[in-house]
């Protein structure tokens, strides 16, 4: 079995509003394996990045977590005291954030930005630091590094400053690196970049990802294992074959539907909105906005099925006494090219 | 840079050519004359004294003769105090204004930058709130009416500082409370409002997920952004102690630049006021040239935009 970097289990969060308290995380377990990437995929307010922050102990003020625990190295980090989580942060754990054109200081040099983690957790002289971060400039791809490096962020492109935020999350090599929709600010092309870059520097300093996103075009191409996420629930996760080519959730089959495919000629939408987190539905969140759902969908919360060893999913369609339903063509055809894959032996 | 600083300066003399200009001229529209008994003189006496200060000659004359002394240095001789040269008559005056106005300029803007800072830190606590309150009050209370009443509890009843008057430090310390609380009402508020918003920017929130704590990202990070209005308001501050003074100065009875301002402009003294007015005017460009200088070594986005046009 493969070594598992960080265990969640059993997560809660609430938020307090004026309005109320918002169950923004309820009952959240899963794992990040060593050396892997894990997507989180989910629309707006799903909870994704409220369950990277808290791995990351940078929730907010109003956050109160309820329960569960998040074990890393044998300890719960929930139970992490502020001094614990400032010797973790930017040290074992790091996290790229989604706007480059914001997250660096304007009146810093880059050198510097970058120099920080490794000065503050490493205890190197200042010389060092400077060569260290002059060394992964260069290693994110920032062209003529030894000009660059006493220049300031307004002197960068978007994708150049995702790559210096790269740079300073890595710096300190992090056992887990958290990339909450890095390349969501950027255009095509440099998002392209941005992950063929996140993906060779993953190898070679061994680190594991959780990479957010609702971009499932950018999971296909990055990701060894996906989480679907709705209402501040996993509603279905498994290998990134499993999620794309064999999805049970009505909710994944939505998400894989809405996206473009070269010859798709028309995009659904999936109806209706989230629902209420001051209020969470009893049952399955996505029942009201599912054409599929039946009674106990509304009524029941549904347990997590067994699809394979890796894939498991929570939607009551998995029951034995469940109706056969039909899914859209589109997962039809997918599922086809899935049976077809696993006869060729394509999948392990 | 120096190409920048070169237009700079270009810029700055043309500033003081243009308020000698006006100032000449619009003096000379004003009614009166720089004669204590003018109703009693005759017209003899009245052109014997226009020639000796050579007010007889036509104003555009005058102009001129004036320009080419205050080339030289020559702000002329002034018409209340007989013999005695503007330059001799502002100097010693102008060294006790600056030190009043930097001393109230550093306590204010220390201070309120200090109060600023702890109440964007400890936002939404009691502490916020009373940094708050003293901002407005220290903001709503015209100066002069804080140094009458400063004068009144602390250097009458407590008798912990001398009235009035200038000679020893202890001398300085109420008219420079009374001016220096404008400006570190305002400073406060500026600071508070610039802090609160670099902390909400997500350069905090990276600078955080590289494990600093909270103040030391305040220090390593959201203090140098947060100085940059700061910077701004220095110039306007500059203005607002040199005007303020000229009141405050009245008040403790201070020999500073502003108290003769104010008695050379009733009196109607020509060469004084043109003297004072030219030294305001030199002070505040330069000011404003340092306040550019500041702003360029806090924010390299406008260090380059002003060495690259």
């Amino acid at each position: 079995m493969t070594e598992r970097v960080l265990d969640v289990k059993n997560l809660k969060i609430d938020f307090h509003t004026y309005a109320g308290d918002v169950k923004a995380i309820r009952n959240v377990s899963f794992h990040l394996n060593k050396g892997e990437t894990l997507a989180i995929v989910g629309e707006s307010g799903s909870g994704k990045s409220v369950t990277t922050r808290t791995i990351i102990g940078l929730l907010a003020q109003n956050a109160e977590i309820k329960g569960g625990e998040i074990n890393f190295h044998g300890k719960n980090l929930l139970e992490n005291k502020e001094k614990d989580w400032r010797n973790i942060r930017g040290n074992e754990i790091a996290m790229i954030f989604q706007d480059p054109m914001t997250s660096l200081d304007p009146t810093m040099k880059i050198g510097q930005q970058i120099a920080e983690p490794l000065i503050k957790h490493k205890g190197v002289s200042k010389k060092e630091a400077w060569d260290k971060a002059l060394e992964m400039m260069k290693a994110v791809g920032i062209p003529n590094a030894e000009k660059r490096i006493n220049q300031y962020p307004h002197q960068f492109s978007g994708g150049m400053r995702q790559r210096i935020v790269i740079a300073i999350a890595l710096i300190c090599e992090p056992e887990i690196l958290l990339a909450d929709e890095p390349t969501t600010a950027l255009d095509v092309t440099v998002q392209a970049e941005i992950l063929d870059l996140m993906k060779s520097l993953q190898k070679r300093v061994k680190t594991s990802i959780i990479f957010i996103t609702h971009d499932l075009g950018v999971v296909a191409g990055m990701a060894d294992r996906v989480a679907v996420m709705y209402a501040g629930e996993i509603l279905e996760y498994g290998s990134v074959d499993e999620i794309f080519y064999n999805p049970q959730h009505p909710y994944t089959w939505g998400l894989i539907n809405s996206m473009p495919t070269l010859d798709s000629e028309e995009l659904d939408s999936i109806p209706g909105t989230p629902p209420d987190l001051l209020d969470p539905p009893k049952g399955d969140p996505f029942a009201p906005r599912n054409k599929y759902a039946m009674k106990i969908d509304i009524e029941q919360k549904p347990p997590y099925f067994k699809v394979s060893d890796t894939h498991y999913a929570a939607t009551w369609l998995l029951h034995p006494d469940a109706p056969a339903v039909t899914p859209p063509p589109e997962i039809q055809r997918r599922q086809k090219k899935y049976a077809e894959m696993i006869k060729k032996g394509k999948l392990n | 840079m120096t190409k920048y600083l070169l237009k700079r300066i270009f810029y700055m003399l043309l500033t003081l050519f243009i308020v000698a200009t006006a100032t000449f001229f619009l003096m000379k529209a004003m009614p009166g004359s720089p004669y204590a008994n003018e109703a009693k003189m005759t017209l003899t006496q009245r052109h014997i004294m226009d020639q000796q200060y050579g007010l007889n000659k036509p104003v555009i004359v005058q102009y001129l003769i004036y320009l080419g002394g205050m080339f030289k240095g020559d702000f002329g001789t002034s018409f209340q105090y007989a013999n005695q040269s503007v330059s001799s008559l502002i100097m010693p005056r102008l060294g006790v204004s600056m030190q009043l106005g930097l001393q109230a300029m550093i306590l204010g803007v220390v201070l309120g930058a200090l109060l600023g800072a702890i109440a964007a830190v400890k936002r939404g606590t009691w502490v916020d709130s009373t940094s708050t309150v003293i901002a407005i009050i220290g903001r709503s209370i015209p100066n002069f009416v804080l140094a009458v009443i400063l004068q009144y509890y602390i250097g009458l009843k407590l008798g912990w500082f001398s009235i009035a008057g200038w000679g020893s430090f202890s001398q300085t310390i109420l008219p420079t409370i009374a001016l220096a609380v404008g400006p570190m009402a305002e400073t406060e508020r500026f600071v508070r409002t610039s802090m609160v918003d670099n902390m909400s920017q997500d350069y905090v929130e990276l600078a955080r997920a590289k494990g600093f704590s909270r103040m030391e990202v305040v220090r390593k990070h959201v203090m140098r952004n947060s100085m940059i209005p700061i910077v701004t308001l220095l110039g306007p501050y500059t203005v607002a102690l040199m005007t303020g003074s000229m009141v405050i100065e009245n008040i403790f009875n201070i020999p500073g630049i502003g108290e003769q301002f104010v008695k050379s402009i009733l009196t109607n003294d020509y060469p004084t006021i043109m003297g004072v007015t030219m030294v305001y005017s030199i002070g505040l460009v330069v000011v404003l040239l340092i306040t550019d200088i500041i702003y360029g070594l806090i924010d390299p986005r406008i260090r380059l935009q002003g060495s690259e046009a």
